[in-house]
């Protein structure tokens, strides 16, 4: 792993820049959410407005054309976007994992240098193809192997989800190291579009995400050897795939589950002004609602921090300690819970306009889209993870 | 001798794809086939074999890595 600067930006420079989130969050991604939602189409304009603002680079440091922001302040960025559309949040949370397994393994590698700073400059958009048909949800197997022939490798792989994969650039593509390795001796492999071909597998027409445009597709791929990151993928999940993932989904969702409760508020304030005298059931319920955001806020905030410091640190041996995971997993387990609770206590909030679809207290979008954050990795699945962990933990 | 220990221990505890004895000392566990939850049985049996109490930041994956790594872990721990 390489020592990621975790200095980021100056807090005036990085208020400045939240600014601008929020203003293309209100004028460009809220107003197209709705059309995103119901056609489940890709939200273009809002990822124009993101490249606009150089946001594609965001985790990429300054030497190589990056805005060089740390972890918190790229959560900071996701949670903002999450308060207006989720899907565009969450396309732009996506992108920036494979962003940071690049940055963290590859800065010291001449190709990845380059392929970074191309990302930056051309504000490339990258995909991940992790999840296999025969494997289901498990990071750690893969069927597919890279299929050396001298300097090049051809790579196919039969990808069930892979989020705007027709709209992305470049692919990470986990696979075995060759033919003759085992399921978890994985490499992480980018491949660009000029190399591969999609042919459609399966639909996204979905319950929330729609957005995300996550089709399924058998990938026929090819590169050269330099395209493979170093360091090994069980490495690159430890350290940086499995807490950028969750720290930075963790933050789209608190988004949404932001913009739910503020949902809430508005309407017990019109409610109010209409009837001075209503009873104070609504603003109960909205006190318990906002006590539980900030719970959420508090757990998101603190793993983001906490991560940065071990990144600041270099350490590595914190980093692949089973107590870090466990607690990556707790923050993954608990955020994906929340967000469904939160959003669910708004629409009691909201009552009838919340759950029409054609209101401004409308949450019929940000309800669906909460459902789906404990299925991206499954919460089982992960839960069984740190049953297995805990046996190996001493206790805080 | 430790090293023997450890590989007994292993033969046990790791329900290993690969024979324990195919392995060298720095082979990798989890591509023999070494899963999370053998690796439970493996940290238990070690600690009570070698009487050592394996602390937080040593439990990790890379300590259960390779028989190697095993016994760098066990020499540390019962100095
Ligand atoms: C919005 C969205 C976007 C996504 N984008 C991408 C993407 O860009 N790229 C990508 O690769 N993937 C993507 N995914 C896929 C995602 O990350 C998961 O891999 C996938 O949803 C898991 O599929 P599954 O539910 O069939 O599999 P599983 O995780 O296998 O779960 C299916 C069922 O099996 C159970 N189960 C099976 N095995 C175990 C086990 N060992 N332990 C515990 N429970 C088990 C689960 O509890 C569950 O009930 C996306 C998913 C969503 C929702």
């Amino acid at each position: 792993m390489e020592q990621h600067n975790q200095a980021g930006i100056s807090s005036a420079k990085f208020e400045e820049l939240l600014a601008s989130v929020h203003k293309i969050g209100e004028e460009v991604l809220r107003p197209n959410a709705k059309d995103v939602d119901e056609k489940a189409r890709f939200p273009q304009e809002g990822m124009d407005a993101i490249k606009s603002l150089k946001l594609m680079g965001a985790y990429i440091p300054t030497e190589l054309g990056g805005l060089g922001l740390n972890i918190t302040q790229l959560a900071r960025v996701c949670e903002a976007l999450g308060q207006y559309c989720g899907s565009t949040a969450m396309i732009f949370a996506m992108h920036q994992i494979q962003v940071a397994c690049a940055v963290n393994h590859g800065l010291s590698n001449e190709h990845f240098k380059n392929y970074l700073t191309k990302v930056a400059s051309d504000s490339r958009l990258l995909a991940s193809a992790t999840t296999e048909m025969g494997i289901g949800g498990d990071l750690r197997q893969s069927i597919c192997a890279v299929e050396q022939n001298g300097d090049s490798f051809t790579l196919t792989k039969n990808a069930p989800v892979i989020s705007y994969g027709k709209q992305a650039d470049d692919l990470f593509v986990t696979a075995r190291r060759n033919s003759d390795s085992p399921a978890n001796d994985q490499v992480h492999v980018v491949v660009s579009k000029e190399d591969y071909e999609l042919e459609p597998s399966m639909a996204w027409d979905t319950m929330g995400f729609r957005g995300t445009c996550s089709e399924g597709f058998l990938v026929k791929s090819k590169g050269h050897m330099k395209q493979i990151i170093p360091a090994p993928f069980a490495d690159i999940l430890s350290q940086s795939m499995h807490p950028t993932s969750h720290i930075l989904w963790g933050s789209l969702w608190l988004g949404i589950a932001t913009d739910a409760v503020n949902m809430a508020r508005a309407f017990v304030r019109d409610m109010m002004k209409k009837n001075p005298n209503a009873p104070q059931t609504a603003a109960l319920r909205l006190a318990e609602v906002h006590s539980v955001l900030q719970l959420m806020r508090e757990n998101v905030h603190g793993c983001a921090e906490h991560y940065q410091k071990l990144l600041s640190e270099n350490n590595v041996e914190a980093l692949d300690t089973f107590s870090f995971s466990i607690k990556i997993n707790n923050l993954k387990i608990s955020s994906s819970s929340l967000i469904i609770d939160i959003v669910s206590k708004s629409l009691l909030i909201c009552g009838i306009a919340g759950y029409r679809n054609d209101t401004k207290y409308s949450l019929s979008r940000h309800l669906r889209d909460a459902y789906g954050a404990s299925l991206m990795v499954n919460n089982d699945r992960i839960m069984n993870h740190n049953a297995t962990l805990l046996h190996m933990h001493r206790g805080d | 001798m430790v090293v023997e220990k450890v590989r007994e221990i292993l033969e046990k505890t790791g329900r290993l794809s690969t024979p324990v004895a195919d392995l060298q000392n720095d082979s990798d566990l989890y591509n023999a086939g070494l899963t999370s939850l053998a690796t439970v049985g493996l940290m238990l049996a070690l600690e009570d074999e070698f009487d050592i109490e394996i602390p937080d930041n040593l439990l990790g994956r890379k300590t259960f890595a390779s028989i190697q790594s095993i016994l760098d872990v066990v020499a540390q721990l019962k100095k």
